[in-house]
């Protein structure tokens, strides 16, 4: 057992060592507009905060919709601790410069944007984790449109910039940054989900009375939960910040957390790699693939009807809403893609007695 | 005494959004009521409806503009339920409002498309758009005529739900979705009749909403959505006065603090209000109690 153990280890190493060095290989020999890029970049900034999700909504059983808020906090912690000092008097302009006049490396920073986002869900969670499924919903989308006003706010202008955009900080050009920082992210999530906390969370997800009953205290892991994932939001904030190179609390809305818990469904809730899978979908779909529906196409001298601006949309909400209705239970379901998965998929296609045996199994 | 005159524009506009916000939290209080649902989608009903009216304005005379709106956003609300909600009635309450979430994000996208991104202007419907003076605050009409066509709407559907067999149906279902159903009571037909009522009120908001705001976006249902369901929260989730009540105090309350020159925590101020009311009283002003089996 042990020694399946240590070669499953070796095989995800080497098949995560080949991902970087094809994405390393592909930048060096496409031109860098390529939509690819983008869709990398985004689809591993998405996935990191859809497995934040995930860890909250599919493995603890907490409905929270308050993700778009932590991102917020984790993008401008990012930002407001990394713009160069010469630069604050241009970005802060109707603010005298600001009052951080320092700047702190970039690792320190995404630290910062943890911790910050981090701390401010211990907050918040104090309150709100002592509700129950939709209106722990409710309150925590309430709390982000709450901390999207604090933001804003004039008084706090010569921190935040007020509603202004923050821009001039240090941002990434290779597809490897993101995919390395969610990388690193996403496997503290999937360490924690196999620990005994882990345990702990799907307890309280599956019977939060019989939980209790064994001894875990509710509150404590629920907001152990809400904690963490909002960190690792606060860290997904902070590379969409470097990933738009500006950031504007105005783009916080309801909406992105709405996409997000979309990408969870869509991979299924209760699903690591459902849910990176899906992110890349996700962002391939609504930003590459689809894009032609949103170009007038002729086809000799007939005009495809419909095929005008933002038909891409509709036809990719559309096909969100099948997925919703039909395949409820997302891609992956609860269900992990793993190394021996596709291996025992393969190995199954060439047995050709399988059939039957399936069949009387059942 | 000051203060009260000092601020009669922001209280006079907070009775009126809090008419409109009234309007529209009922849809929210009834389908809540009856199916345990968080309709995220109705606010942008509300949204579609403000569009309908525009494209129905511009091509057609007012009088059969306005019944075309309040039929098509009823057909409107009426599909949605059948097509979003009914296969998921056996599914977990998470998974409907997934669909509820997906809806939202279908209707917005739909806008945006027919919109083509623009905001459009709405149409000024004659005689509620004019402005008028009251006690020395000058106001448009339609401030006063939401409060008054509000409290007849909500006298008229109590005495629905009081008096008609139909009404009757949707309290045994709100109270218990499964005897009633036991009982004989076609659910589905009940649950239909929910939410044409909602969304018939959700148009009529819509025509006293934008004709103060003169345009619509493919995002403007957003807001309102949300504050109305606060306010069906705040007054009791399955009470329409308590909705109607929790409304106005939303809307006057957040006009005064625009009053104050707080609009930055306007909407702020609405969800904090609900965060309170959840933790103190989350049953809300007039709601029931709910026990919970184990």
């Amino acid at each position: 057992m042990d020694q399946k153990k240590k070669q499953d280890l070796i095989v995800s190493a080497c098949l995560i060592a080949f991902i970087l060095v094809v994405l390393f290989v592909l930048e060096k020999i496409m031109p860098s507009g390529n939509m690819l890029f983008v869709v990398l970049k985004k689809g591993a900034i998405y996935a990191l905060v859809a497995v934040s999700m995930n860890l909250l909504n599919g493995f603890t059983g907490l409905f929270s919709l308050g993700q778009a808020g932590f991102m917020l906090i984790g993008a401008y912690t990012y930002a407001i601790f990394t713009i160069p000092p010469d630069q604050r008097l241009a970005v802060y302009q109707y603010f005298d410069g600001g009052v951080v006049q320092f700047t702190v490396p970039i690792i320190v920073a995404f630290l910062l944007a943890a911790a910050v986002a981090g701390l401010f869900a211990f907050l918040i969670g104090l309150p709100v984790l002592r509700l129950k499924s939709d209106y722990l919903a409710i309150a925590t989308l309430g709390f982000a449109e709450i901390i999207r006003a604090f933001f804003q706010w004039d008084v706090l202008g010569p921190i935040t910039n007020g509603s202004n955009l923050l821009r001039k900080f240090p941002t990434f050009d290779s597809v490897l940054f993101p995919f390395i920082v969610s990388g690193i992210c996403i496997a503290i999530i999937v360490l924690l989900i196999n620990s005994s906390y882990g345990r702990a969370f799907k307890a309280i997800r599956d019977d939060e009375i019989a939980a209790e009953a064994m001894g875990i205290n509710l509150f404590k892991h629920k907001e152990m939960a809400f904690v963490i994932s909002s960190a690792f939001a606060g860290v997904s904030g902070a590379l969409l910040a470097m990933y738009q190179t500006t950031v504007q609390a105005a783009a916080f809305k309801s909406a992105m957390t709405y996409e997000i818990l979309l990408i969870v469904v869509i991979g299924g809730i209760g699903s690591i790699t459902g849910s990176c899978l899906a992110s890349f979908l996700f962002v391939a779909c609504s930003e590459w693939w689809l894009r032609f529906l949103d170009n007038e196409t002729f086809i000799g001298a007939w005009q495809v009807p419909l095929l005008r601006s933002g038909f891409r949309k509709v036809v990719f909400s559309v096909i969100i809403m099948i997925m919703v209705l039909f395949y409820n239970r997302g891609i992956m379901g609860t269900r992990e893609f793993s190394i021996d998965s596709v291996t025992g998929l393969l190995k199954r296609k060439r047995l050709p007695g399988d059939k039957k045996m399936k069949k009387e199994g059942k | 005494m000051d203060f009260l005159h000092a601020n009669l524009p922001y209280i006079l506009a907070g009775i009126s959004v809090g008419g409109q916000y009234a309007l529209i939290a009922i849809g929210y209080t009834m389908v809540y009521g009856i199916l345990r649902l968080i309709n995220f989608a109705h606010g942008d009903v509300f949204m579609i409806a403000g569009l309908v009216m525009i494209y129905a304005a511009a091509s057609m005379p007012l009088y059969i503009a306005l019944p075309l709106t309040v039929i098509v956003t009823v057909l409107i609300g009426f599909i949605i339920e059948r097509v979003a909600y009914k296969p998921l009635r056996n599914a977990p309450r998470m998974s409907v409002m997934i669909s509820a979430i997906g809806v939202s994000y279908l209707l917005q996208n739909l806008a945006l498309y027919v919109t083509g991104g623009l905001s459009k202007m709405y149409p000024t419907i004659p005689g509620i758009s004019n402005s008028i003076t009251i006690f020395g605050a000058t106001t448009k009409v339609v401030t006063v005529v939401t409060p008054v066509l509000t409290l007849v709407l909500v006298i008229a559907l109590v005495l629905f739900i009081q008096k008609t067999k139909i009404g009757m149906a949707m309290r045994a279902v709100s109270k218990d979705f499964e005897t009633s159903q036991l009982m004989g009571i076609k659910i589905n037909s009940v649950i239909s009749a929910t939410f044409i009522i909602g969304s018939l009120l959700a148009a009529v908001a819509s025509f006293l909403y934008f004709s103060n705001y003169a345009a619509v976006v493919p995002t403007s249902g957003a807001m309102p959505g949300l504050k109305a369901f606060v306010a069906a929260v705040f007054g009791g989730i399955g009470s329409i006065p308590g909705a109607v009540i929790g409304a106005f105090i939303i809307g006057i309350c957040e006009n005064i603090i625009k009053g104050l020159g707080w609009t930055t925590f306007s909407d702020a101020f609405t969800f904090a209000l609900l965060i309170i009311i959840l933790i103190v009283k989350p049953t809300g002003l007039f709601g029931e109690r709910a026990s919970e089996k184990v």
